[in-house]
């Protein structure tokens, strides 16, 4: 049968489609945020290695010495040292090993749990979604920081329980969410074309609809990540997160508080750093939904 | 051969409750009430409706896709009644289907050459690679589209193209019945008539029993053999299209084809509602007047 | 003679480069009903947005005139050109499941024009509103004006939006697809409403549409459309029985129609899409 002319030509395939990577690159969002972020992942695996001075080192001589540029500032201290003498600069770098590895393990730890339990609610519904979606409106009544304090007290102090708590009580941020969108995918007719020609049930969640899910997930898990960060600074603020000799940045905001009239430097950078950080995750994820979507819904 | 490929009666489906732990199971209206069909093998017949008449809740009831809550279901002198998944699965590769809106058919995130490459895989029809893309090719030039389109995703192929992909997914395994659910409802009226040209050829062909769901009357009266029209749940005339068209006997019926426009001017067709359809060939007109 | 209630000339209007219209004209006198009638992708909704001020910011007017009563319309003050919306020229869409607001009630959003543009009053603009319910066959005006759109059917919701559209006794109304949506039973319903409607107020109507059965029954003119361009135009009846264009008389081909079941559902032709291709290259290039 001759080919229509009314058709659309296909004589070029890959023409119209950019790859993925190439759509990435080319928003600024995701380009600068994720820039970002990379940079500060080198710093945090490298730190031991880049840093200029040993972070935990006392300096007494040289206490609340400020960043340079300002009067009375110490060259070996770019950024100033805090009341005990240690540099500023060495231990916000090492903070941010704290920040990223909370932030990485913790995000994917909590999406993997919620959207395991958001499939299945999604798809398979009836008692499985019927008891999960009670699980989640129960747990999601509990206050957080007290759960977090809980974990803590339960499990000890250190990185494990930080990261404990934040998947204990975010899963369900997740698994919201990938249940709707699962249900929303499901009464789609490629769904019913897949249950036509006899897939697995199994097989359809994870072949036909997973991947559509994915995007979502992604910026889902960026968001995440930013909150992990804030989390960990909260924790670590009033002292619940790793033990007080490691630099983190909520450890230093909360040390710098107390002198922040006579010396700000020891409060602000750690602060900045925080802020820049979740803005950081939160562009790369608004960046990643935008750049995502439009080749789903083209 | 004597016995209907496909044989329903007294089908009544409803669509279950979310089920909720609290609330009281109270009795869900049924979308079916008591609908019986007969398709035989080779044939084309419509089922025909307005919204909520149920027509696509039977084209889904026909393939297993949904269990009805009573009624008799048979393929091929097998009952689909009470079968589950496993069992169904080999019979499945002899029923297939269509969908309307081909966009939302066809997974976004497949290209063309996986979504018609799985169901011969997974029927066996296909063992490796090379097998497969050879089946894809095939059927695709059957549909009337080049190979090349095998690495396209759906949403780089216009509609009318989509819809052929639709139908080269619906029988590539070869069936021996498909379920068409308003296949060409959203297409322009040129691209209509390509594809359900196209469809009928496919059909003669390859010896399918089609069950053609649509709204569209004028649609169902050039390609159907018999037609099923439906009004809320229920089959209010069946027949031949052709005795059916000349002279229908249900109220609803004539008043459907009533409702059609034709495209020559009737001054008295916008303010009557003839009660009875003369038909303009040369078979002796019935007209009763109903005011 | 009477004058033109509505003339467009030689309109072109273009998408980034890409002609979208190709010197689309046509005349509409006073109380006639004219249709659009072409496949997706002709230029018909095009043209409704354009007339209605609504271009998308992608397109834009690249030659010819709509005028309106003798004025052009374009040339008019964003102002003067907003008082005529509504008040002398009125839409009654496609889709009424998203042409009213889901969130106001019907009796809100049915005198927005008596508030707004005559300035009445509320128990007056009600009281007028109650009045069009009627005139649109609705049998309880009163429960329907204090329902909310998705409580009512996907018919009575086009009722609605007809008695919206003439509501402030508006000259000329585009119907952009009106019964598209709608079952056949209640297209037909529809159809008669709005020709009674038409007939009563003495409205023009420019009906845009793809279906030739509907054109036959309500238009009185009709222009065919094909990539932007205008294939022919003219009485609806000689159009439909003996039309002068291949494409019309492929148009009509391709159509299926129960009392004719061997004629209809032949595919466009090849050759009559090249000779339309060719054409358009041809006054393109002159352009």
């Amino acid at each position: 049968m001759a080919e229509a002319a009314l058709v659309k030509p296909l004589d070029d395939p890959r023409g119209e489609r950019v790859p993925v990577i190439r759509r990435l690159l080319r928003d600024r969002k995701v380009v600068v945020a994720g820039g970002f972020i990379l940079f500060l992942a080198i710093l945090a695996i490298f730190a031991p290695l880049i840093v200029p001075i040993d972070p935990l080192a006392q300096d007494l001589s040289n206490a609340e010495a400020p960043p340079y540029g300002f009067t009375g500032a110490v060259p070996d201290f770019l950024l100033g040292t805090d009341d005990l003498g240690r540099d500023v600069l060495s231990r916000v770098i090492f903070g941010a090993r704290i920040a990223l590895t909370v932030a990485f393990v913790a995000a994917t730890l909590a999406a993997a749990l919620g959207t395991t339990l958001g499939l299945a609610a999604g798809w398979y519904g009836r008692w499985i979604d019927t008891i999960i979606s009670r699980l989640v409106d129960i747990w999601m009544a509990f206050p957080a920081v007290l759960l977090s304090i809980l974990l803590v007290a339960i499990l000890g102090s250190g990185l494990h329980s930080v990261i404990a708590a934040i998947v204990v009580i975010d899963w369900t941020r997740f698994c919201r969410v990938v249940r709707a969108e699962t249900m929303a995918q499901a009464r789609m007719d490629y769904v019913t074309a897949a249950r036509a020609i006899g897939f697995r049930r199994g097989a359809i969640l994870l072949k036909e609809i997973l991947p559509n899910i994915v995007p979502v997930l992604i910026a889902l898990l960026t968001l995440e990540m930013g909150i992990a960060v804030i989390v960990e600074a909260i924790l670590s603020f009033v002292g619940l997160s790793v033990s007080s000799d490691t630099p983190t940045w909520g450890g230093m905001i909360a040390q710098g508080r107390q002198i922040v009239h006579e010396s700000w430097w020891v409060m602000s950078v750690p602060l900045l750093m925080l802020c820049a950080t979740v803005i950081a995750f939160n562009q790369l994820g608004d960046g990643l939904n935008r750049a995502l979507d439009p080749m789903l819904r083209r | 051969m004597a016995e209907p490929l496909v044989l329903a009666a007294d089908l009544v489906v409803a669509y279950p409750r979310r089920h909720n732990l609290f609330a009281r199971e109270a009795a869900p209206a049924p979308i079916l009430k008591g609908v019986g069909i007969v398709i035989n093998r080779g044939e084309t017949v419509g089922i025909v409706g307005e919204s909520g008449s149920g027509k696509t809740t039977l084209g889904r009831a026909l393939l297993g896709l949904v269990q009805p809550l009573s009624g008799t279901l048979a393929f091929d002198g097998a009952s689909l009644i009470g079968l589950d998944e496993g069992a169904l699965r080999p019979l499945r590769r002899r029923m297939q289907m269509i969908f309307q809106d081909p966009m939302s058919s066809l997974n976004p995130r497949h290209k063309i050459g996986r979504i018609l490459a799985g169901p011969a895989v997974l029927h066996g029809m296909a063992s490796n690679r090379a097998t497969a893309l050879g089946l894809v090719a095939e059927v695709l030039a059957k549909v009337g589209l080049p190979a090349a389109a095998m690495d396209r995703y759906p949403h780089e192929l216009s509609g009318g193209q989509r819809q052929r992909v639709g139908i080269a997914r619906a029988v590539i395994l070869k069936p021996d019945f498909v379920v068409a659910d308003e296949i060409v409802s959203g297409l322009d009226v040129s691209t209509q008539a390509q594809v359900l040209r196209m469809l009928q050829d496919l059909g003669r062909e390859m010896g399918l029993a089609l069950a053609f769901i649509s709204h569209d009357l004028s649609v169902v009266r050039s390609i159907c053999h018999r037609v099923y029209v439906m009004q809320e749940g229920v089959v209010v005339e069946e027949g031949e299209c052709a005795a059916l068209f000349a002279a229908p006997e249900a109220a609803y019926t004539r008043q459907l084809i009533d409702a059609i426009p034709l495209p020559v001017r009737d001054p008295d067709w916008l303010n009557a509602d003839r009660a009875a359809f003369e038909t303009r060939s040369s078979t002796a007109p019935q007209a009763e007047d109903i005011s | 003679m009477t004058e033109s209630l509505l003339s467009v000339r030689d309109l072109g209007v273009s998408a980034n480069g890409r002609p979208v219209l190709r010197d689309v004209s046509f005349e509409l006198a006073p109380g006639e009903v004219h249709g659009i009638v072409g496949e997706s992708g002709a230029g018909k909704s095009t043209i409704v947005k354009l007339m209605l001020g609504i271009l998308p910011r992608t397109m834009e007017m690249t030659r010819g005139r709509v005028e309106y009563r003798g004025r052009d319309l374009f040339a008019l003050a964003p102002a003067a050109f907003r008082a005529l919306l509504g008040a002398e020229i009125a839409l009654i869409p496609q889709d009424p499941l998203t042409a009213l607001n889901p969130g106001r009630r019907i009796d809100a959003q049915l005198t927005d024009g008596f508030r707004l543009k005559r300035k009445l009053p509320r128990r007056e603009a009600d009281a007028r509103a109650i009045a069009l319910l009627e005139e649109v066959h609705i049998r309880e005006p009163h429960r329907v004006m204090r329902a909310y759109p998705h409580e009512l059917s996907g018919g009575m919701r086009q009722r609605v939006l007809i008695a919206a559209a003439f509501a402030l006794d508006p000259k000329l109304v585009i119907a952009d697809e009106p019964t598209t949506a709608l079952d056949v039973t209640v297209q037909k319903q529809i159809l008669r409403l709005i020709r009674g409607m038409q007939e009563r107020h003495g409205t023009a109507i420019v009906f845009v549409t793809h279906d030739l059965g509907v054109v036959a029954q309500i238009c009185d003119t009709t222009s065919v459309m094909y990539m932007g361009k205008v294939v022919e135009q003219g009485p609806t009846d000689r159009l439909l029985t003996a039309p002068a264009h291949p494409y019309t008389a492929a148009l009509i081909a391709a159509n299926p129609r129960y009392d004719r079941p061997e004629v209809g559902l032949t595919p466009i032709p090849a050759r009559v899409i090249e000779r339309m291709r060719a054409e358009i290259a041809a006054d393109d290039s002159h352009g």
